[in-house]
């Protein structure tokens, strides 16, 4: 993962090939300038991509798009978190729970329109963020991992301690939403949840631009600077909390959604382990990589399982080979490749950009940064527009650009666009080392 | 009044394995700031290969021994392969590290020795004391354990208060740079400081095991109280951790006594966030050290 700054070939390049050409045209192909605009032309392609997949595929793939897509939804809030935040959690199966049960609650005592049965899933789960974020935010990243571990812990048993409530062991079930017309419940099912995926990672691309994002990122890179700065360092760490809380409080309810029982033995500790490993593994604070995250998530129990048939290791330990894999995947991530796959990606889209075009971006230097909190994710916008563009265009999941967790530069980008520095981003951005401890 | 007392025992007995988990995690945090998460899992992995000594026939003390000596260098192996190349960078990457060694240890078990619970002998009886004319919850085994962990405890004080290496330690933990400057050997302190913790947490897991059946995730829980003591007891000191250890173990028993035991690791929960929220620098820490 180390890359050196290109030489400079500039003058010396033959004449343009098909391929410079084509590079070149592409250049300039001038994307809106605001976010939004941008955003949602990135949330049309996806859409459209999505649909096509879906009615392309049968009904099992279906099933399984839509897995990843609430997957990607809890990722998306994880990596916010994590990426742009410097904070972590090993206790989102439990926010997945508090969303699954709010929903099948919901739909058991007084059923209403689905949208708002899951934003007030959502709501409910932000809210207990809130109380947990709350006296955590105070504290170094380690506190927060330890009090969402004790609730991904504790949580599930009071399910069975408040059994009238929450239905005990057999936990409660939910109605499926009554697809309409000739489609398929998978397919409505799949649709459903790729909708609420591509509108979350919509909302969190331009909250990553916003004067929000801007805090998270000035509070990871340093408290002390962001504080003085005039950023309210609690505040903004509990509402990334929240943010993140909430998104996984959606994925559960979507996961209760799509498989018709909601029961705590579904979200066991290694759930929420599994999730920040596959959060690692796409690349801590990038709205791309979390669909190799997603990814990773469904197909590993099949992975697994086939490799444990090879192993010849018997049925029984397909699940703890599903563990220990992602424990050996967040692992090596962090030891070998600390910005994840979705920077894989991107470092090789950048040589490819400059083998093409022959002209490199002030972003390529150093690359072998720590990929989480401080002295990680990219302060400056990941690529100049044309790559950006490209880069979506070939990872094929037509999301919005990257948002963090690239390489980290090690000076001050020069070529930052104008107008995406403010006072506290500047403040945070001078001081590029991680020494904090 | 007999259940009172009894839970109150129970609550002394767990405290003390929550206290040496504590000091294991306090051991590695006050030395690099790293929290151990996967010390529990640590400990459960040198259980099981105890256990299996156990049923090579190996005697149970010769078994004990044999994996304390196995988390201690453990320990140091985890530091020097896997910490090590973390240095310097990002503070959160050696804790998601030792979550992944959590993961991997816990899979290793399962896919060796499954999920069945068994039973893990202890050294002494595990019938209660009689004191007068009652039997109390409080068995020779208990004895062993509070005696085990205040020896632990005292050994560490000693260490880190009145010898060479624990002034060096000390140093190193305090200004990892100034002390190098100095002619510490800062690296090779680290690695003891991960054995001693492996060691610790050992320990913990070897005294626990006995108390109720034992699987690849029993220390999960053990391992959060054992957090929840040391951050109680401000992450600093060992005593602190002791103290903190007592006060958690004595919250989830008497939780547990008169509510339920599906409730203790929210009672632990809440007791985390009321600590955290009324004095973050621990019920017994000084101030709070947080290098900005």
């Amino acid at each position: 993962m180390t890359s050196t700054a290109p030489p400079p070939v500039g003058d010396l390049s033959p004449a343009p090939s098909p391929l410079h050409r084509l590079a070149r045209s592409a250049e300039r192909v001038h994307l809106p300038p605001q976010p939004l605009v941008r955003n949602l032309i990135f949330f049309v392609f996806g859409c459209a991509f999505f649909y096509v997949l879906t009615v392309s595929v049968s009904a099992y793939n279906d099933f399984q798009i839509g897995q990843i897509a609430l997957y990607a939804v809890v990722l998306a809030g994880l990596s916010l978190l994590t990426g742009l935040n410097g904070q972590f959690s090993l206790g989102h199966g439990a926010f997945m729970i508090i969303g699954a049960y709010a929903l099948a609650l919901l739909q058991v005592h007084s059923p209403m329109n689905l949208a708002l049965e899951l934003v007030l899933a959502t709501a409910v789960a932000a809210v207990a963020g809130v109380v947990v974020g709350v006296p955590a935010a105070r504290l170094s990243p380690p506190y927060l991992a330890g009090v969402t571990l004790l609730l991904a812990l504790g949580l599930p048993q009071l399910s069975a301690q408040y059994g009238s409530v929450f239905g005990g062991e057999q936990g409660l079930t939910t109605t499926p939403p009554i697809a309409p017309g000739s489609i398929s419940s998978e397919q409505w099912l799949a649709w459903i949840e790729v909708l609420c995926a591509l509108v979350v990672i919509l909302l969190l691309a331009n909250l990553v631009r916003s004067r929000f994002g801007r805090n998270f990122r000035a509070v990871r890179d340093d408290e002390v600077a962001a504080a003085v700065a005039g950023i309210h360092v609690a505040r903004t760490k509990v509402l990334a909390f929240a943010i993140s809380a909430g998104c996984a409080g959606l994925g559960g309810a979507l996961l209760a959604l799509s498989t018709g029982v909601v029961n705590v033995g579904e979200f066991p500790l290694s759930l929420s382990i599994a999730l920040l490993a596959a959060m690692v593994l796409g690349g801590a604070g990038s709205l791309v990589g979390i669909w190799w995250g997603a990814i990773a998530l469904v197909y590993m129990p099949t992975w697994s399982t086939s490799l444990s048939k090879q192993l010849s290791l018997g049925t029984s330990a397909s699940a703890y080979l599903s563990d220990a894999i992602f424990g050996v995947v967040l692992i090596a991530v962090i030891l070998v490749a600390p910005t994840g796959i979705q920077g894989g990606v991107r470092w090789l889209l950048r040589r490819l950009w400059v083998a093409i075009t022959g002209r490199g971006s002030a972003g390529a230097a150093g690359a072998r940064a720590g990929p989480l909190g401080p002295g990680s994710g990219a302060g400056s916008a990941p690529g100049a527009g044309p790559l950006a563009a490209a880069e979506v265009a070939a990872s094929g999941d037509g999301v919005p650009p990257a948002v963090g967790g690239g390489p980290r530069t090690t000076r001050v980008p020069d070529d930052r666009r104008p107008g995406t520095g403010t006072p506290a981003a500047d403040v945070a951005e001078t001081r590029q080392g991680g020494e904090r401890s | 009044m007999g259940f009172f007392v009894d839970v109150l025992l129970s609550g002394v007995t767990q405290g003390m394995v929550f206290a040496a988990i504590a000091l294991g995690l306090v051991l590695i945090s006050r030395a690099t700031g790293v929290i151990n998460f996967g010390q529990g899992a640590m400990g459960m992995f040198t259980t099981f290969l105890a256990y299996s000594l156990l049923e090579q026939g190996i005697g149970y003390w010769p078994a004990f021994v044999a994996a304390l000596a196995i988390g201690f260098v453990f320990g140091a192996l985890v530091e020097r392969t896997l910490m090590r190349p973390l240095l310097g960078t990002s503070p959160l990457n050696p804790v998601i590290v030792t979550i992944g060694l959590l993961v991997v240890l816990e899979g290793v078990a399962g896919s060796i020795w499954g999920n069945t619970a068994r039973k893990f002998p202890a050294g002494f009886s595990q019938r209660g004391l009689v004191i007068g004319t009652t039997r109390v919850a409080f068995s020779p085994f208990d004895v062993f354990i509070v005696a085990a962990v205040l020896v632990l405890v005292t050994a560490i004080v000693v260490l880190f208060r009145w010898t060479d290496v624990g002034l060096r330690m000390r140093a190193a933990a305090f200004s990892p740079e100034v002390a190098r400057l100095l002619g510490v050997r800062v690296s090779r302190l680290f690695i003891l400081g991960w054995a001693l913790a492996c060691g610790a947490g050992s320990l913990a897991a070897l005294l626990v095991a006995p108390l109720s059946s034992f699987s690849p995730y029993y220390m999960d829980l053990n391992l959060i109280y054992g957090f929840v003591a040391a951050v109680l007891g401000g992450l600093v000191s060992p005593l602190g951790a002791l103290l903190g250890g007592l006060v958690t173990g004595l919250a989830i028993s008497f939780a547990g006594g008169y509510i339920g035991s599906d409730v203790e690791p929210m009672a632990a929960l809440v007791l985390l966030l009321i600590v955290l929220m009324a004095r973050p620098q621990g019920l017994f820490g000084g101030t709070m050290a947080r290098r900005v």
